[in-house]
């Protein structure tokens, strides 16, 4: 497929998503540019989290459109959301990596070794190289002295900046981000925060769910606000923090205080 | 009669008992890792069989299971049951016993893994062999050992059941030298032998507990 610059990286559309019965997700349109950072904040239960999960497929949606780089993931047939076939998930899905709220990195694997493991197993990159390339990431997150050890023996902000080196060693085009430093304290969660601006300064396109509003502002290129399932409010940081729009400025205002 | 001329009397049927416990555990571990997946199928109906499965293992004594998977080729479909079957049907009575409580050990660990585990590998794009093989499984693993030693260690004790069938297993023997020189002793060194070989056992165990050591959680 050709890929034209202009064209979304990532596209959902009209996105419904259900959870015995609640609306978790109603009608949400999203499109994401090469390079772009977008942050998405709003209350607990708002359906952030739902909607990067459907994005990664973690969740099936119900109704609406996924693409990447235009190509069709999810699409409706007669008003029921289809799936694309096993094989083209698999290589579409290529695309993205999704760094967790509470990490899940593998106990059993060191820090190394859980960076290096997809790149082998997955994509067949040879294992000099692939332990070269992790090297190279941990270097980059400040982790390399800890390539050897086991996860358990490593601070919450390591553990995450470790699951950014996983993520990035896929070579992802685009990376979601859960609440990324929600788990940490506050100490841990400037560390982590300031390799995803590192991340930002290189154009890595990137999509944070994240309660961090003074992050959110300095990074993102645009913000867009939930609550109940759809997209209240979406601009430039500018635009959303001087929003008109009450619960907006109430929301943004309180996290601020 | 001599301790040695019992010992070599009995050792015919350490022997054997060490094979019984050997080529069980063989079996049953993979065995009930396979019947685990059963119990855990989307499937109904296969999940119903394998919980049927197991309920009937786990509710009868395994002497009866044994005397059931001896006879029944005879009762079953007239064949002539050999000596050398005799074995056998404890080998094969022995495992499915086992791997059903392997089974439930199991299904325990793999229900207890945290789904994030599942989702991180997901995402990372490993297929769901990988998935369980590499990153459920030895997690699984180290939660189970516990559970395994206990069972291994019974295991270890159940190998005298297979007396009722007259397999030559250590105590069948020890038993056969006690009644014909009415004599405890031999009753004895079979008592020290379990104990012994059961020592062993939890040595290897805790061994390979303290290899898993390395990581928490």
């Amino acid at each position: 497929m050709r890929m034209e610059k202009s064209m979304n990286l990532v596209e959902m559309k009209h996105v419904r998503k259900q959870f015995d019965g609640l609306q978790v997700l109603s009608d949400i349109s999203i499109s994401v540019k090469e390079g772009e950072v977008v942050s998405i904040i709003g209350p607990s239960g708002s359906g952030k989290s739902t909607l990067l999960r459907c994005a990664t497929l973690l969740e099936n949606m119900d109704a609406g459109e996924l693409s990447y780089h235009g190509e069709k993931v999810v699409w409706e047939e007669k008003g029921k959301a289809v799936t694309a076939s096993h094989k083209e998930i698999k290589r579409i899905s290529r695309n993205f990596g999704l760094v967790f709220q509470s990490f899940h990195l593998f106990p059993h694997y060191n820090v190394l070794k859980n960076v290096m493991d997809a790149p082998v197993c997955v994509d067949k990159v040879p294992k000099e190289e692939a332990k070269r390339r992790a090297m190279d990431l941990l270097k980059q997150l400040g982790l390399e002295d800890k390539a050897y050890n086991y996860p358990c023996q490593l601070s919450g902000g390591q553990q995450q900046r470790v699951s950014i080196a996983r993520a990035l060693a896929l070579q992802p085009n685009v990376l979601f981000f859960d609440e990324p430093t929600s788990a940490l304290d506050p100490e841990l969660t400037s560390e982590v925060l300031k390799v995803i601006k590192d991340l930002a300064k290189q154009r890595m396109t990137m999509i944070i769910v994240t309660h961090e509003m003074k992050f959110a502002k300095e990074v993102s290129d645009r913000i867009i606000f939930m609550e109940g399932g759809v997209i209240v409010e979406e601009g430039t940081p500018e635009e959303l923090f001087l929003s008109k729009n009450p619960r907006v400025q109430e929301f943004i205002g309180k996290l601020e205080e | 009669m001599s301790i040695t001329t019992i010992l070599s009397q009995l050792s015919q049927g350490m022997i054997i008992s060490v094979e019984i416990f050997v080529l069980t555990l063989l079996f049953s571990l993979p065995l009930g890792l396979i019947v685990s997946f059963g119990r855990m199928s989307k499937n109904k109906i296969l999940q119903q069989i394998v919980k049927i499965y197991i309920a009937i293992m786990r509710g009868t004594p395994l002497m009866l299971q044994l005397m059931a998977i001896y006879f029944a080729p005879y009762y079953l479909f007239g064949l002539k049951i050999t000596t050398q079957y005799r074995f056998t049907a404890v080998i094969i009575a022995f495992s499915i016993n086992y791997a059903a409580y392997f089974a439930e050990i199991y299904r325990g660990g793999i229900e207890s893994m945290p789904i994030g585990q599942y989702e991180a590998a997901k995402i990372l794009g490993y297929n769901k062999g990988q998935t369980f093989f590499k990153i459920i499984l030895p997690q699984v693993i180290k939660r189970i050992l516990p559970s395994i030693t206990n069972e291994t260690i019974t295991l270890v004790k159940d190998t005298s059941l297979a007396m009722v069938i007259s397999v030559a297993e250590m105590f069948t023997i020890a038993q056969r030298i006690s009644a014909r020189e009415t004599s405890m002793f031999p009753l004895v060194i079979a008592g020290i032998f379990y104990f012994i070989f059961n020592y062993i056992v939890a040595f290897i165990m805790e061994f390979i507990e303290k290899k898993y050591r390395y990581y928490e959680g």
